[in-house]
């Protein structure tokens, strides 16, 4: 029997949706209201999932489900269902709280838009769709909040949309990502079929248990890789990560809330979901399905990194570095380390939330200016802005001790090390781990070091924008007391095991690695950058290079150039045959019929018609001839008779 | 209640009667005897008992003995579930435009055939109704449609006609072996043995799935449907779309598949690879067409082709276990259902874009958002109502479809899903090019919204969301006659 | 001489062609009437030698056939001259050249 909680658990995401559909009724002038109600609903969700928060804690590996039917069709039911365990609560606490952050920030950022209602109902209807993506007990729930996730996602993204570029961006997201989602509805419906629900869990018989892995057999690799499409799509990972920085279009707290800290964490989030599908049947550790998420974590978070490092614009690099940090995740649950990708999905959602809402206040400060290029000198400017944009800075680039991210990488690396397949990922998220540094450094160095490049007077945003910079910096300080490896306690608490101090842990070579390793990128990026000015030094080095990876290595033109075009080309050949190939079928058949029809007047006028005709007038001149003889004439006829009688006469006698 | 079945058919002729002897109000006396075919559809529904399999309400007279032709009328789930769409469809394509009385009549006689087409049990009574709606329909092209019309309403006429008779002269070839045009007996017959000696059953076969195949339509015999669609005035657009386009999907569902099992198994995979055309190619189409009602005829192509899917992998000859069955099934009925609430609702907003900027070019807007943000934000509801958003009601259909279809032919659907993505790309360039961008100076002075019209959208947008939420009412309509046509088809 | 059958065929016959050459070849309507009297008369005279020269004299049939049909040649002639007054009152004529109106 499941606790009141858990059978009331819906009203998180339900309380945001709610508040939504009431903010979408208001009138464009209510500002303050919508403003009011959409902040009252993300604080009401944030409470009931403290709420839900405390019974997980309290109990290690706490995990209640609430089914129910949705509907009956034919003979069966389809059933969906809630789920509190700790990956969940310890996400809707996560986002909860990064979202109210960013309800308040946008009071303050979107404080001149003419549509503040409307993107404040959007907003809300996002954050409700999340919740439930987080608590879904059903494959179909989840994707189904995971399509509202999306369709939140693309109104915002276009939400400026006037513009013609935002309205691009949002096509693309959702095509993009749809183009995923394809691949997770095959993945579902498979599951479906081969476990025979989509439920998690239901006392044992859920798809993740026993009996339904039991069901699904040796085809769970197929599936596992089809769902993982979907996250690949969500989650803006190789080959499809080309929406998510496209998706920078949107305002800001947009890309703060959806497109760093939540809605692209959804697709790392749905791996470590259905995580038993992917890792039924390893060995060691390692299974099919899993390499190929490492792989392509591996290869996203790399060339993510590196793109980032050769663009201008403050979001975009902000864009690409979330895509590497998510490819980075998706290695760290491919090695096996599920509790460590999630806990750097939190800490993530924290410190990257902060460093988009640092980057819009900057955006803000400057009217709008989003060039690197253009800014320079902010730190005396902007203190607040700086100091907390800093922290973000210092957590990203992996900072160990004060710094959350700084463990929850450090604790990725460790478990890459340990992955028996290969240790090439391992040192590729060396690499990696170098790069973020570097291209921190540059955007930070750009942003707020050097010489003030920008004619406009820049000015610190106002408090409401200031005050969540504030908390989420402090939450991103704070999270880290409790992912240190001498006290990890959020580790322990995912995995479901209880936490217990151990000071020595603290002391291990991975660490120092990692600090060798950050200090070296921030080093390297403080000599690189400490003059830059209009042009990148890496530009005036390689410009080659340089070049590629400011074209986003060219894979928007290749898709442009290949998938787009065929497509086009196909849909115009389709149109082509559909009107003069199938319709000049259509056209051909009733030609031939036609042509019948002519044939048919043709031999009635000509065969059948005619004929009658000539009969009757060779039967008239027949006449004419035959009456020609006819003299009236008595004596002729009376000849005639003579003639006739002689003939016979003759006739006689010749007989006789 | 006996003769229930029958008012439901008379009323709206009795309307048609009386609405061509009126000067004025045509448009207001037709939507009152559409009230009366409502409230007869609900009294329908409500004396109804979903748990009972077969026929209900049945009404059986002797006609023409001779010719084996009885009255027979009835009910089961799918016969009222198209029943409620009709009553749905009708008054709200009624409200689309304001017209004169003739087009209201001949909409009600269209109308009448409808409900009849649904409720016959009797081969002649059915084919009686089938091509009584044509001939309103084809007058309606005719007369009100736009450009090109008498070559779209010939087109139209023409094809669909040349598919009726293939199907009577099929019909009477089956009636002559067997003696009897009644469907139930039909199936039964269909179930033990070939319905004709030797090749005969596959000319009959032929004939009839020429008919239905052009009716619903099936790719490649869907050509008439876009200059139909595209020329009609708005509300024949959404009869057609909404209610006659379901004529076809209903006779496969009740002619084609119970009496010839074994003709849909031999040619399964064949008629799956049409399904599977019928379903990727029509949204590719659409895709770059500059009409709108082009496009949106286009995309009623491809979710038609989502019900033949589900009917054909019902029938395919694979494992088909029970439980996949019904649920291909159940999808069937939820699209039919849907697709007629959805796909009408296009083609209205559609046609309030027509009326407010004269044309209907892709490109003749532009930025509406701004200026009329409750048009959009309806229409974008309807649009992805029409993509299959979850929540909305064009999921649920699809999604069951498709957990049915892949069960039982995993390779056909795989490919079919592309094209859920091609839908969503046409409706995603669809919003983009009218909704976002600067405001057009053509489309500048269009109006938001009226009241009439709102009130006309909201009822059917709220339908939307209630199937997509909460679609058990509905679901309880056809489960046992679900449960009951898998065990046929079986 | 002798009076043979032969000899009263040749006079029988030679009256008969004379009649018909008169009814073919005359121009006035009466003398082709009196041809064809002419004619009749060569026939009732071959029934009366038929009669004479045949097997069964006892019985007078030859006479009474060719009186008979004196009689019904008198009431043909009495039609006949009837006929073409009637034609003559009409056209003022009896030269049959002259009519022709069964010419087809």
């Amino acid at each position: 029997m499941s606790s009141w909680i858990v059978t009331s658990i819906w009203l998180i995401p339900a309380a945001p949706l709610a508040f939504s559909l009431l903010i979408l009724s208001l009138t464009n002038s209510r500002r303050a209201a919508a403003a009011g109600l959409a902040i009252t609903g993300q604080i009401a969700a944030l409470a009931m999932s403290i709420l839900a928060f405390l019974p997980t804690l309290q109990t290690p590996g706490f995990r209640e489900v609430h089914n129910f039917t949705w509907f009956t069709f034919g003979d069966q039911a389809l059933r969906l269902g809630w789920v509190l365990d700790p990956l969940a609560a310890a996400m809707l606490i996560m986002i909860t709280l990064v979202g109210l952050c960013i309800f308040v920030f946008s009071a303050g950022y979107m404080a001149e838009d003419k549509n503040f209602t409307r993107f404040f109902a959007y907003l809300s209807f996002f954050s409700g769709a999340m919740l439930g993506v987080v608590i879904a007990n059903s494959l179909l729930l989840l994707f189904v909040s995971w399509e509202l996730v999306g369709l939140a996602s693309y109104l915002l993204i276009g939400f400026w949309i006037e513009r013609p570029s935002a309205a691009a961006a949002a096509k693309k997201a959702f095509i993009t990502t749809r183009i995923g989602d394809l691949g997770f509805f095959l993945g579902m419906l498979w599951l479906y079929h081969a476990s025979g629900t989509l439920l998690f869990y239901d006392n044992g018989n859920g798809a993740l248990e026993p009996n339904g892995l039991l069901k699904i057999g040796s085809s769970v690799t197929l599936v596992a890789l089809l769902i993982f499409c979907g996250a690949v799509g969500k989650s803006g990972q190789f080959p499809l990560h080309v929406w998510l920085p496209d998706a920078m279009e949107g305002p800001t707290p947009v890309s703060a809330l959806i497109h760093a800290a939540t809605m692209v964490a959804a697709g790392v989030f749905l791996v470590a979901r259905v995580y038993p599908l992917f890792s039924l049947g390893a060995v060691n550790g390692v299974t099919p399905s899993l390499t190929v998420v490492v792989s392509i974590g591996v290869v996203t978070a790399l060339m993510a990194s590196l793109i980032a490092l050769a663009q201008f614009d403050i979001k975009r690099i902000l864009a690409y570095s979330t895509v590497s940090q998510l490819g980075l995740m998706m290695v760290s649950l491919g090695v096996g380390g599920v509790a460590a990708g999630i806990m750097h999905l939190i800490a993530h959602g924290f410190f990257k939330a902060l460093l988009f809402l640092g980057a819009g206040s900057v955006i803000h400060g400057l009217h709008h200016e989003q060039d690197i290029r253009k800014m320079g000198a902010l730190r005396w400017i902007m203190p607040v802005t700086f100091l907390t944009y800093t922290v973000g800075m210092m957590n990203l680039s992996g900072v160990p001790f004060f710094f959350s991210g700084g463990w929850t990488k450090e604790e990725i690396l460790h478990r890459t090390a340990e992955w028996p397949l290969s240790r090439l990922p391992h040192y590729l998220m060396l690499a990696g781990v170098v790069l973020t540094a570097l291209y921190m450094t540059r955007q930070v160095i750009y942003v707020f070091f050097g010489s003030k490049r920008d004619a406009s007077a820049p000015h610190e945003s106002p408090g409401v924008m200031t005050m969540p910079l504030i908390i989420l910096a402090a939450c991103s300080i704070i999270l880290a007391i409790f992912l240190t490896p001498a006290w990890p306690c959020l580790h322990a608490y995912l995995n479901g095991e209880p936490a217990h101090l151990d000071l020595s842990a603290l002391v291990q070579p991975m660490l120092f690695l990692s600090l060798v390793l950050v200090a070296a990128g921030i080093g390297l990026g403080w000599l690189m950058y400490r003059n830059a000015g209009e042009i990148d030094p890496l530009a005036r080095a390689q410009p080659g290079l340089f070049r590629f990876l400011e074209n986003k290595m060219w894979i928007d033109e290749f898709y442009e150039h290949t998938f787009i075009a065929c497509s086009r080309v196909v849909a115009h050949l389709s149109d082509f045959l559909d009107r003069y190939f199938w319709d000049g079928l259509v056209s051909l058949f009733s030609g031939i019929a036609q042509a019948f029809a002519v044939l048919s007047k043709g031999f009635d006028d000509h065969a059948i018609n005619a004929r009658v005709d000539d009969t009757t007038t060779g039967a008239r001149r027949f006449g004419r001839l035959i009456a020609a003889g006819h003299s009236g004439q008595i004596q002729a006829y009376l000849g005639a008779i003579a003639l006739g009688m002689l003939l016979l006469l003759v006739l006689y006698a010749w007989l006789a | 209640m006996a003769g229930l079945i029958t008012t439901l058919i008379v009323t709206p002729l009795v309307g048609a009667l009386l609405v061509s002897a009126t000067r004025n109000y045509a448009r207001a006396l037709a939507l009152v005897f559409n009230l009366i075919t409502a409230t007869c559809a609900f009294i329908i529904w409500r004396h109804f008992d979903p748990s009972l399999p077969g026929l209900q309400l049945v009404e059986r007279h002797s006609w023409m003995p001779a010719i084996g032709a009885e009255y027979l009328l009835g009910v089961d789930g799918l016969s009222l579930l198209l029943v409620v769409l009709i009553s749905i469809v009708f008054p709200f394509a009624l409200l689309a435009q304001r017209m004169d009385r003739g087009f209201c009549a001949l909409m009600l006689i269209t109308q009448a055939a409808l409900y009849g087409t649904f409720t016959a049990q009797n081969f002649i009574l059915w084919f009686l109704f089938y091509e009584m709606s044509l001939i309103p329909a084809f007058l309606l092209i005719k007369i009100w449609g736009g450009e090109k019309r008498d070559r779209a309403a010939t087109k139209f006429f023409l094809y669909t006609f040349l598919g009726s008779v293939a199907m009577l002269l099929s019909f009477l070839g089956i009636y002559f072996v067997n003696g009897t045009f009644d469907f139930a007996s039909l199936a039964e017959l269909g179930k033990t043995r070939n319905v004709l000696p030797g090749n005969l059953t596959w000319v009959a076969f032929a004939g009839i799935f020429l008919g239905l195949a052009v009716k619903v339509p099936l790719f490649p015999f869907h050509t008439w449907l876009p200059d139909a669609y595209e020329t009609a005035p708005t509300g024949v657009s959404m009869v057609l779309t909404g209610a006659l386009s379901k004529m076809g999907v209903y006779g496969f569902i009740r002619l084609l598949l119970p009496i010839f099992p074994n003709e849909i198994a031999t040619l399964g995979p064949w008629l799956l690879t049409l399904t599977v055309c019928s379903i990727v190619i029509p949204p590719l189409v659409a895709w770059v067409q500059a009409d709108l009602k082009r496009m949106v005829a286009y995309l009623s192509i491809n979710h038609l082709g989502y019900c033949m899917l589900g009917l054909f992998a019902a029938t395919a000859p694979a494992v088909r276990p029970l439980e996949e069955m019904q649920a291909a099934l159940s999808g069937v009925f939820m699209q039919i259902f849907n697709h007629g609430i959805t796909a009408a609702t296009l083609f209205y907003f559609v046609g309030l874009l027509e009326q407010r900027r004269g044309s209907r070019g892709i490109d003749d807007f532009g930025g509406l958002m701004q200026r009329t943000p409750l048009l959009c934000g309806w229409m974008g509801v309807v649009m992805f109502s029409s993509l299959g958003l979850p929540g909305l009601n064009g999921f649920i259909g699809e999604f069951l479809i498709f957990k049915g279809s892949f069960a039982i032919a995993a390779g056909y659907t795989a490919f079919a899903v592309i094209g859920l993505l091609f839908t969503a790309i046409v409706f995603m360039r669809a919003m983009q090019s009218l909704f976002s961008g600067p405001l057009i100076e053509t489309a500048a002075g269009l109006p938001d919204l009226k009241a009439n019209e709102k009130w006309t959208i909201i009822p059917i947008a709220l339908l939307m969301f209630i199937i997509g939420i909460a679609p058990q009412a509905l679901f309880n309509i056809f489960n046992t006659t679900v449960v009951q046509m898998a065990r046929l088809l079986a | 001489m002798n009076a043979t059958l032969q000899l009263f065929l040749i006079i029988s016959s030679a009256l008969f062609s004379i009649g018909l050459l008169a009814t073919l070849s005359r121009r006035h309507a009466i003398f082709i009437l009196i041809g064809i009297e002419l004619m009749l008369a060569a026939a009732n005279l071959n029934f009366i030698v038929f009669w004479r020269f045949g097997s069964q004299q006892q019985q007078p049939t030859g006479v009474m056939v060719a009186i008979f049909s004196i009689a019904i040649a008198a009431a043909e002639a009495a039609v006949g001259l009837a006929l073409v007054i009637a034609i003559y009152r009409h056209y003022r004529t009896t030269n049959v050249d002259k009519f022709d109106s069964l010419k087809g």
